[in-house]
């Protein structure tokens, strides 16, 4: 009994180690090969899961940055620290918040899409295909997501940045009374540029993890519906458990 | 042209093919025959290095690709053209983009000279005009015909069909066959054809070697394998009951 419990444990371990090898070497292969990326395919891709993404993300970030005004302004007022609402809100979500959600939205909308996408790909014979007509799969179909990816994270963090803090904005002169100059003066006396920059590295991190872990469970796709169904929750659920525990270790190192 | 000598398989333990040894001539068209699951779409695999095989050589125009590393191997299919079982015709793409996809990937010609040859392709397999219809339009003959095209747009040396009138009609299957043949004969290309389809084997083989439980039991001319005593042959080639091969398998 004990021993069945322990190789089960023991075959999961090594499960587990050889997904990461694997991912380890998509990784690497497709940094091998930046250099071939199409301009035209990573256009492509930053607009579809760049800009596609941006009102669920501007959506997202709105109400988080309103929801955290509404929780924080009372306290902070209750304790005469209504000068630092602003502040608060500003460094919270260009260090944590926007990063991380954006991240989260985008691994549930783009690393979904693109693990179903390739895995679909992958089990109509479509990526055997491009390896018959001389065109390596990676170089064709995750350099261009992955750069994408990168690239355009960032980008949605600074909206995400400026959308979840106009929302506190909001919440603190409309609903908490904080007079406007409050908010923006405790924004200007707190936060810092690094605040934001800590934010847009972090994310960049993030996008690449998306990128390529939707990759990855695209490419490795089991046969039928339900492998591609696999490879799109996987994609989900892996990359979710990556950025959360990525941001630790940014965190920790960015910000120490 | 294409050559395989002493060429094994193995998947998990499972041996697919057994001391293979096969040999194509410059401008043949070898038909593989077999019962389903007895190693054919894996052989042609191999031929392409779709998959490499667990020992043995395959040389493909005079290079040995069993361990040529993929950029290496892309080098080699640049000559080669591969019609798959269910079309494989890339989904977002559409007939245009897919038959001018090899061009674009791999020549220098300008957007006008692949728009021509996409015409003159589509043509050839008698869907001109269908440039912009998407492959989920399609029926499954129709994407056969645009594989096809696609296949040859890049005047490879060699084409792969894998069951290429599976599941089509018996016309569309003439059709095919038909397309197959006229390939042949204008663009002096070597083929090898994977198929269970009788009467097609039949109309489009120089030769036919045919594969029974991983290995090569008989080759020969169409002649030679219609007089063939073997009576896993005769039993195959027209779909007798008895003897039941299966059982032996």
């Amino acid at each position: 009994m004990v021993m069945m419990f322990l190789e089960k444990i023991g075959e999961q371990v090594i499960g587990g180690l050889e997904n990461a090898g694997r991912i380890m070497m998509l990784f690497i292969q497709t940094i091998g090969r930046l250099n071939h990326a199409n301009f035209k395919h990573v256009i492509r891709q930053m607009a579809h899961l760049g800009v596609d993404s941006l009102l669920i993300v501007k959506l997202t970030t709105l109400f988080t940055g309103m929801v955290l005004t509404v929780q924080t302004a009372h306290e902070f007022i209750k304790y005469g620290a209504q000068a630092s609402v602003g502040g608060v809100v500003a460094i919270a979500m260009g260090r944590e918040l926007s990063p991380v959600l954006t991240g989260v939205v985008v691994a549930g909308r783009v690393g979904a899409a693109i693990a179903a996408e390739i895995g679909s790909m992958k089990v109509t014979e479509q990526i055997d295909a491009l390896r018959v007509m001389a065109t390596n799969p990676i170089a064709y179909l995750v350099v261009p997501r992955l750069i994408a990816c990168v690239i355009m994270m960032p980008l949605l963090v600074v909206f995400a940045d400026v959308i979840g803090t106009l929302g506190g904005y909001l919440v603190a002169t409309l609903y908490s009374n904080i007079s406007s100059y409050t908010f923006l003066n405790s924004i200007k006396v707190f936060a810092e540029v690094s605040d934001v920059t800590g934010g847009l590295i972090k994310s960049m991190f993030f996008g690449g993890i998306v990128a390529i872990i939707g990759c990855h469970k695209g490419l490795t796709a089991a046969p039928g519906a339900e492998g591609v169904g696999k490879a799109t929750t996987g994609s989900v659920v892996t990359s979710m458990i990556l950025i959360f525990i990525s941001n630790y270790f940014l965190s920790l190192l960015l910000y120490r | 042209m294409i050559k395989l000598e002493h060429v094994n398989m193995s998947f998990r333990g499972n041996q697919i093919l057994a001391d293979i040894n096969l040999e194509i001539a410059e401008g043949e068209t070898m038909v593989i025959i077999g019962p389903s699951g007895s190693g054919k779409s894996t052989l042609l695999r191999l031929m392409i290095g779709l998959l490499k095989p667990s020992s043995g050589q395959i040389w493909v125009n005079g290079r040995e690709i069993s361990g040529l590393p993929e950029d290496a191997l892309n080098e080699v299919r640049k000559n080669m053209g591969m019609v798959f079982q269910y079309s494989a015709l890339f989904d977002s793409m559409t007939v245009g983009e897919n038959v001018a996809f090899g061009l674009r990937q791999h020549t220098d010609k300008s957007e006008q000279e692949i728009a021509d040859t996409v015409e003159q392709m589509l043509t050839m397999v008698g869907l001109a005009g269908q440039q912009n219809v998407m492959p989920g339009e399609l029926s499954g003959g129709m994407k056969k015909r645009v594989s096809l095209a696609r296949a040859i747009a890049i005047n490879p040396a060699i084409v792969l069909y894998d069951e290429p009138t599976a599941g089509l009609d018996p016309i569309m299957s003439s059709v095919i066959d038909r397309l197959i043949n006229d390939t042949k004969k204008m663009l002096k290309v070597t083929s090898v054809v994977v198929t269970h389809d009788m009467p097609s084997a039949f109309n489009v083989a120089d030769r036919i070697a045919m594969i029974y439980d991983g290995s090569i039991i008989e080759q020969g001319t169409v002649d030679d394998i219609r007089r063939s005593d073997n009576p896993i042959v005769q039993q195959f080639i027209h779909g007798l009951l008895q003897p039941d091969i299966r059982e032996r398998r």
